[in-house]
């Protein structure tokens, strides 16, 4: 499916509260947060906060935020909660993930 | 292949099990599930998935010292344990006692997107978090499947299941997974594929607009396990599976003789009743007495004290009572000193299958000496024939092996020959009574006559049948040029061989005259006929 993708309007003081779990230094791992980070930098203007958690240092923390696939990215703030999975390698997606970008389909309704 | 624990040191390793602690379960499956490996229990939706791996779990817990985990994937904890709550299980008690450790899964798929590789370590992680925190031997992840619906990587997802079941044996789990029926296919999204080593299949069939919940074991590698479908129950004692194909004819033949209640039924078999053990047919058509000759029986189990089961398939428990007070059968007080039990149960409520396991039940519980079913033909109407002749021999096979004494009647419809309606299941009985009416004189009458009892010299007489307010009698019948007599007939034959046919003529004459008189005043009220016919039989 074809998408185009468009800036939405956002205010400036919106803060971005991330959360990366990860299990141990794996290679999706280190892909993830790396992409994570760029992706800040170039969309978040200093606006954000990324916590990472280790799943294998602090096991129940899976619990709360209902994680099954690592990596697993959540923004807690601005709410809604929103989930992404994956190493992050597709940036178009994460930002429309993050809500930072509204997809809309070239073709057919919302 | 991992190695089992116990394949040591050249020793031929044999498959342990773990009991699930179900009843019937490990009967059926030779000591339970294997130890350490997956098992798929695979059925409908409402089959009893989930019922079936909790009590594996609660089960483990209290009985076998296994804490378990439980991995929801459908409902929450809370929500299971309210559902399981009926059944006497207290999940949220055990998780406090850290022999439980209840983990919901939460997977929708619109909330999550996906961006490049992942993998599934996070319920690996969360699964080893709950292993260790209860030290669990037993795992269950219900509904497994609905990672599917989570995923949208069918690579991925199939990959890290292959890898959660070698984890699973590595960490020697027990492990149950259900898992939801496919078409065609044993599970949905062919879980069987990973798990090979049992798999057991749980189906909720209707019939006839009876339910009937059965399991079924598909595979069990590297053991024996019975092949057969065995109807289970879910009832406020949990999952009771019944094996009840595993009686044979290896029973005992008891010499003992017990009383059916009725002397002189007794007397017809050489006054000394029934066989211990036996099993008895009543048939007649409606209303011919069987549910008395039934009750008699009962009573007199009573008396000696032995415990009498009654299943009452068309009379309410109350009604039965009153009915057979009239006769002066009192069952009440029995009832209250508990060596009597009833049950009234509508066929309609199960199915064939279901009632069998329900009696089984009952029989295990309650213990009796005798059963009574009253009446059996109701419970098996609507089946074909074939299964309620493998049902019947289930059933009695089950008696006699533990030397239960049963009464059946049988309803036969009228029209038909009394003899001929139970072909089916007469060679399964031991004693049979038939109830006929006989027809005659205006009057309907009872005979009753042993047709078979095996091992004893029974009568062959046809007795007549009378309900007193005392209790059954069987009056020897008088036999005439026209085969037996009852009631007037009787009299009016015995008055003959009294008084001589001389006599008797005149008396008849008489009675003519009587009637001519009656005539003449009739003949005025406009009833030529009545009067005719009186003349007539002069």
């Amino acid at each position: 499916m074809k998408r185009k993708v468009r800036a939405r309007p956002r205010s400036k003081t919106q803060f971005f509260e991330l959360r990366l779990y990860v299990a141990g230094q794996t290679p999706k791992s280190l892909t993830a947060l790396n992409n994570l980070k760029k992706i800040c930098k170039e969309h978040m203007d200093d606006q954000y906060r990324i916590e990472i958690i280790d799943l294998l240092a602090n096991p129940q923390l899976a619990r709360g935020d209902q994680i099954l696939a690592i990596p697993t990215l959540v923004r807690n703030l601005p709410t809604p909660i929103r989930k992404i999975i994956g190493d992050l390698s597709n940036t178009e997606k994460v930002l429309v993930g993050l809500d930072l970008r509204t997809p809309s389909v070239v073709a057919g309704a919302l | 292949m991992t190695k089992s624990a116990n394949g040591k040191n050249g020793v031929p390793p044999q498959l342990k099990k773990s009991p699930t602690g179900i009843e019937g379960l490990d009967e059926v499956t030779g000591g339970g599930l294997p130890t350490g490996r997956p098992t798929i229990v695979c059925g409908g939706p409402g089959c009893g998935k989930t019922m079936l791996s909790i009590e594996f779990l609660v089960r483990g817990a209290t009985q076998f010292d296994e804490p378990g985990v439980f991995m929801a994937f459908e409902e929450t904890p809370e929500d299971l344990a309210q559902n399981v709550a009926s059944l006497g299980f207290d999940l949220l008690d055990l998780a406090a006692r850290k022999k439980l450790f209840l983990d919901y899964v939460h997977v929708e798929r619109i909330e999550i997107q996906e961006t490049g590789e992942y993998d599934l370590e996070g319920l690996f992680i969360r699964l080893q978090h709950a292993i260790d925190s209860v030290g669990a031997k037993r795992v269950v992840l219900d509904t497994l499947e609905a990672l599917f619906s989570g995923f949208s990587n069918p690579g991925i997802l199939r990959a890290e299941l292959r890898r959660l079941f070698r984890w699973l044996k590595d960490r020697n789990m027990t492990t149950v997974i259900t898992a939801e029926r496919g078409d065609g296919a044993l599970t949905r999204y062919g879980l069987e594929e990973y798990v090979s080593d049992c798999v057991i299949v749980l189906d909720h069939r209707v019939a006839g607009q009876l339910s009937t919940r059965r399991l079924r074991i598909v595979k069990y590698r590297g053991s024996v396990h019975g092949t057969n479908e065995y109807p289970f129950l879910i009832d406020e004692n949990g999952i009771s599976v019944l094996p009840i194909t595993s009686f044979g004819l290896n029973y005992r033949a008891s010499t003992q003789r017990i009383s059916s209640g009725i002397p002189d039924l007794d007397d017809l078999l050489e006054g000394k009743g029934y066989y211990r053990g036996s099993t008895v047919l009543v048939s007649g058509t409606a209303g011919s007495g069987k549910t008395s000759i039934a009750s008699h029986f009962a009573e007199a189990a009573c008396r000696r004290q032995e415990r009498a089961l009654y299943l009452s398939f068309e009379e309410s428990v109350a009604q039965l009572a009153r009915n057979m007070r009239s006769i002066g059968v009192d069952l009440e007080p029995w009832v209250k000193k508990g060596l009597l039990q009833f049950h009234g149960i509508r066929p309609t409520e199960h199915g064939l299958e279901m009632h069998l396991a329900r009696l089984h039940k009952m029989v295990d519980q309650f213990k009796p000496r005798v059963v009574v079913v009253d009446p059996i033909t109701n419970l098996i109407s609507g089946d074909g024939d074939r299964e309620i002749q493998s049902m019947l021999m289930r059933l009695i096979d089950f008696l006699k092996a533990n030397q239960i004494t049963a009464v059946f009647t049988s309803l036969t419809a009228s029209g038909k020959h009394a003899e001929q309606s139970e072909v089916g299941i007469s060679s399964l009985i031991d004693t049979w009574i038939v109830l006929r009416e006989l027809e005659e004189n205006g009057e309907r009458n009872r005979g009753l006559y042993v047709v078979k009892s095996r091992g004893m010299a029974h009568s062959n007489q046809v007795r007549e049948f009378l309900l007193t307010d005392r209790g059954v009698r069987l009056v020897p019948a008088a036999l005439g040029a026209a085969g037996v007599h009852t009631a007037s007939a009787s009299k009016k034959n015995r008055l003959e061989r009294i008084i001589g046919p001389k006599k008797q003529k005149r008396r008849s004459r008489q009675r003519s005259a009587v009637a001519r008189i009656r005539k003449t005043a009739a003949g005025d009220q406009g009833k030529p006929f009545l009067a005719k016919a009186a003349g007539e039989n002069r």
